[in-house]
């Protein structure tokens, strides 16, 4: 089964989106909870209280606005292509973030993490020759 | 017991939600036009639908079970763990959605999934 070059430049364009929306989201909520540190108890007003703190942080507001935007690439993406392409092919983020960590924040990358950005990127070179969508459409 | 149970919350209300979401922008159709207009004329559509809401309610809570997990469990155990989603996920896609699953995209799956799982083990 031929599949147009086009679907393709746009799937993959949409798929790289997602990944980067996620990770990028991830990473900037970690960093938003980090500086809060830790919950002291888990009673109603403390809970309370983190909360309302978690939402004063620029960097929680910068981590929805791009998990909102994660989302809607991801509905976007959905529209046309399988669940089961878009999930695995996104998930060259995980091989990403690590990467980007070691090339632009020296961050150390552990013999172990390697061995596992090998593995993701061969499973996504495996997925993404694949056809993006295998339903009938309306 | 209570880890296997959240774990399993994790898993299954993340994929269930990414599938609800999924099918519901199968039944809007292939999104052909990017003009800001039509991006916005396409969510208003989709936010309409009962299953998008739902997806994103199975997505809050897999977030927070994943967040309550991760005040009492090992990240080094719970993260890689979680790579199972893809597993899940190919199989809810294959039964629930109606795609077809080469053995070539079976295979990127899985490896995708160990993959995952190595490189988050601490």
């Amino acid at each position: 089964m031929a599949v147009s070059k086009n679907l393709r430049v746009k799937t993959s364009i949409l798929v790289v989106l997602v990944a980067v929306f996620n990770s990028v989201g991830n990473v900037l909520l970690a960093k938003g909870m980090r500086r809060m540190g830790e919950m002291p108890d888990w009673s109603a007003s403390t809970l309370g209280l983190y909360f309302v703190n978690a939402f004063t942080s620029g960097w929680i507001w910068l981590g929805i606005g791009s998990l909102m935007l994660f989302f809607v690439s991801y509905l976007l993406v959905v529209s046309w292509a399988d669940y089961s392409y878009v999930m695995p092919a996104a998930a060259a983020g995980y091989a990403l973030t690590p990467l980007l960590g070691h090339l632009l924040l020296g961050e150390a990358v552990t013999p172990a993490r390697w061995v596992g950005i090998a593995v993701i990127c061969l499973g996504v070179a495996l997925v993404g020759p694949t056809p993006p969508s295998t339903t009938e459409q309306d | 017991m209570r880890t296997v149970v959240f774990l399993a919350i994790v898993v299954f209300a993340g994929t269930g939600g990414e599938i609800a979401a999924t099918h519901a922008m199968k039944r809007l159709g292939e999104v052909k036009g990017f003009a800001p207009r039509a991006l916005l004329s396409v969510l208003g559509r989709a936010f309409r639908l009962g299953w998008v809401w739902l997806a994103i309610a199975l997505m809050a809570l897999a977030f927070f079970s994943f967040l309550a997990l991760l005040s009492w469990a090992d990240v080094g155990f719970v993260v890689p763990a979680t790579a199972l989603s893809y597993v899940v996920g190919a199989l809810g896609a294959k039964l629930l959605l109606g795609e077809q699953l080469s053995p070539m995209r079976w295979a990127g799956i899985l490896l995708v999934s160990v993959g995952v799982a190595i490189a988050c083990a601490r």
